[in-house]
């Protein structure tokens, strides 16, 4: 199983993810991450999927390039896009770990965000393996609470998933 | 000058070229039924017993026309009643929209009395829905409606539209009949391969399914065939594309497809396949598919190449101008070996389908056939009356077999039948069974409304057949909850009670007598055929299994 990152450019309106996301489950395709933000044209939302998949993944595309309000899908592939993730983190905090806490965030190029006597929450970003990778640092710590974004990635270079103004209208009413 | 959105959404019918509208009034479509009442002489309303079969109606009409079926319920209770009509229409591509009412936009998500979030319901089972949430949108999204159902791979459309939408006011301005989007072009590259690998074939087998009737291509297909000296099969989806005595037709394959057709198409070396999905029932396990075969797929659905089989060749594109893109390129070709092989094929076929005069479905079927014309919609429910019809049944012009495929609605006949017959002017007949009748007679009280010219032919072996049949087969006959011969139901006095005329046939100058009756009405007609509940569909591909494994006789 490879993982798949999926840039969909749909229509800025109501339910619209809820029919992406409903297509992944009948069809039985598993969503690893999902984010979903505006775009700079207010009309269209930005869709970022991470699936795990084999021979399937073209089949999801083109189910995805199916719907009404999908305008444009797009495969970000390793080496010609850049990705991120956010994390934030709250692990436990003491004297004795104090310095290995500190020399952890310090490596990782992360940001302690909050501070108490007995917790820290620590911020970092990257690509999801360097997430994964200071979790299973931190684990010895003991997680308090974790939150990530899940993927969010961008083609290299100039190329963009963006539609021109003349796709969109062509798009669905209401 | 401002009119309500009921009648915003009356007039936009009537302007996207809408005749009859099949449906059932209530509380959050009463707006709609009354500017229905101020339009009838533009608009035909069509009162069912009950939405689905409204629904069904609505696919009919669509199935035997093309055109888009339009079907009107109330909210909540209404709404869900069509839901398997919509899915019907949905697995089988039918291009259809569905209208209904919902509360007005303050009570939305209250649950308020009859609120049913239909488009939550329906999203998986549509090709879009919308909710009108403000008048302003209504007209557009009526358009949109209408043209997404009929656009690429046709589908169900639903629009909810909630009471205060139908009561505020609005401009409406007329519009054309909205035109489908445009096709994405064929790119010459795929061609080219397709036109590689078929002219390296020596045993060429064209499979068609429903998208050579949706994208009216048999002519086409026809010609294709005679040029690359082709067979032609069908999925059950595609039976009437092209004629049933066209010369190289082979008949339909699948679980309970033809010999001839089901093991030439296992022995072919180049599947050219238009319009078909793959389904299982059509396939049988995909591993062993026409293992000899390359395989060149051609949808309009891009979504369906690669979904079910492996090909070497996939197109996604309208099938008519792929057929015509492949015509201009390909040379006559001369398969005689192919040819003679496909023959001894029929040959053993026909031998074993020896001529008797037991009142059995295939014979009543094919007396069937003497009796309809060119132009008569054959419509079946779902089980073993429709796999013998399917499998008898003999058709000269598209769109004239009306069959529950993908869905295998049971009670899809009746409804279906209705809409059908309304659609053509001409008399349908229905296959259905003792079980599936059972499921949507009520509609009998339409067809008796409207005078509605059906023949509804019940084969009844008093079983619910099909399933009964596998507990044959596979369940060592423990026969659970399949015989149903105690229900009593008396079909005929059944008809008669709904208004109808009604005949029992237990052999087959009974089943002429009821006919001649039948076919020299103008309203419905009921003929109960009382057949035994032991007869099998054959041949059949077992569950899970190929076309190698292909059950031509059972034994006791
Ligand atoms: C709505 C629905 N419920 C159940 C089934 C499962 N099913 C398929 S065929 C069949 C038996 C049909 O019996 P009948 O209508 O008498 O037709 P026969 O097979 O006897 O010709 C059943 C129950 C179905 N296809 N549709
Ligand atoms: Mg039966």
């Amino acid at each position: 199983m490879e993982r798949y990152v999926v840039a969909v450019l749909v229509n800025n309106k109501f339910g619209v993810l809820n029919r992406v996301t409903s297509m992944f489950r009948r069809r039985g395709f598993n969503i690893d991450t999902l984010t979903v933000g505006e775009t700079q044209n207010p009309k269209l939302s930005r869709i970022t999927l991470s699936f795990l998949g084999s021979d399937n993944k073209d089949q999801i595309i083109r189910q995805l390039e199916k719907m009404p309000d999908v305008h444009k899908v797009q495969e970000l592939e390793k080496g010609s896009s850049v990705s991120r993730e956010l994390l934030l983190i709250k692990i436990n905090n003491s004297s004795e770990a104090r310095q290995d806490i500190l020399a952890i965030v310090d490596v990782f190029r992360a940001k302690i965000i909050d501070y108490a006597p007995d917790s820290v929450t620590i911020e970092v970003t990257g690509e999801s393996g360097k997430v994964n990778a200071i979790i299973d640092l931190l684990r010895g710590f003991g997680i308090i609470e974790m939150c990530r974004t899940g993927i969010v990635a961008l083609t290299r270079g100039k190329e963009n998933v963006l539609a021109t103004d003349a796709e969109i209208e062509e798009g669905s009413e209401g | 000058m401002k009119i309500s959105g009921a009648e915003i959404l009356v007039k936009t019918l009537i302007e996207q070229g809408t005749e009859v509208v099949f449906g059932y009034p209530g509380g959050q479509v009463i707006n709609i039924y009354d500017e229905l009442y101020k339009h009838q002489d533009k608009l035909k309303h069509v009162l069912t017993a009950h939405e689905q079969g409204a629904a069904h109606a609505a696919d009919g009409y669509a199935r035997a026309t093309g055109k888009v079926g339009v079907v009107i319920a109330t909210s909540g209770p209404g709404a869900t009643n069509l839901v398997t009509g919509i899915a019907t229409a949905y697995l089988d591509s039918i291009p259809m929209v569905a209208i209904t009412g919902n509360v007005s936009c303050p009570l939305i998500g209250k649950d308020s009395f009859q609120e049913v979030d239909i488009t939550g319901v329906t999203m998986p089972i549509t090709k879009h829905n919308f909710f009108v949430n403000s008048i302003d949108k209504l007209a557009g999204i009526i358009r949109e409606a209408f043209k997404l159902a009929k656009s690429g791979r046709p589908g169900p459309v639903l629009v909810d539209i909630p009471k205060d939408v139908q009561t505020a006011l609005f401009d409406y301005e007329p519009a054309d009949v909205v035109a489908p989007y445009p096709k994405k072009p064929v790119t010459s590259a795929a061609i080219a391969k397709a036109v590689e690998i078929i002219m390296a074939a020596k045993k060429p087998y064209i499979y068609i399914g429903g998208g050579a009737i949706s994208g009216d291509a048999g002519k086409e297909i026809e010609a294709l065939a005679e040029r690359i000296d082709a067979v032609i099969g069908t999925s059950m989806m595609g039976l009437s594309a092209v004629p049933t005595k066209h010369p190289r037709f082979l008949g339909m394959v699948g679980m309970h497809g033809h010999y001839a057709a089901s093991i030439a198409m296992h022995h072919s070396d180049c599947l050219i396949t238009l319009g078909a999905r793959f389904s299982d029932r059509a396939t049988g396990k995909t591993s062993k598919f026409a293992p000899e075969a390359k395989i060149i797929h051609i949808d309009i659905d891009a979504a369906e190449l690669e979904k079910n089989v492996r090909t070497d060749v996939g197109i996604s594109g309208d099938i008519k101008e792929v057929v015509e893109k492949l015509l201009a390129v390909l040379p006559q070709a001369k398969h005689d070996d192919w040819r003679s092989h496909v023959e001894e094929l029929r040959k053993k076929e026909a031998a074993s389908d020896p001529v008797d005069d037991r009142f059995s479905p295939k014979n009543i079927i094919r007396l069937l056939n003497t009796y309809k014309n060119a132009a008569t919609p054959v419509v079946t429910d779902v089980g073993q009356n429709q796999m013998w019809a399917a499998q008898y049944a003999e058709f000269e012009q598209p769109r004239k077999f009306i069959s529950s495929g993908g869905l295998g609605t049971m009670g899809f006949g009746l409804g279906a039948a209705i809409g059908s017959a309304i659609a053509t002017g001409e008399r349908s007949v229905l296959v259905t069974g003792d079980g599936g009748f059972g499921m949507c007679l009520t509609e009998l009280a339409t067809a008796v409304t409207y005078n509605v010219p059906v023949t509804v032919v019940i084969l009844n072996n008093t079983v619910l057949g099909m399933v009964r049949q596998w507990q044959t087969l596979f369940f060592g006959k423990r026969y659970s909850n399949t015989d149903i011969s105690n229900r009593q139901t008396d079909f005929v006095k059944l008809a008669e009670a709904f208004g109808a005329s009604g005949y029992r046939a237990e052999n087959e100058s009974e089943l002429k007598a009821a006919l001649d009756a039948a076919f020299a009405s103008d309203g419905p007609v009921v003929v109960e055929c009382m057949i035994n509940k032991d007869e099998f569909v054959l041949p059949m591909v077992p569950p899970g299994g190929s076309m190698d494994d292909l059950i031509v006789k059972v034994g006791d």
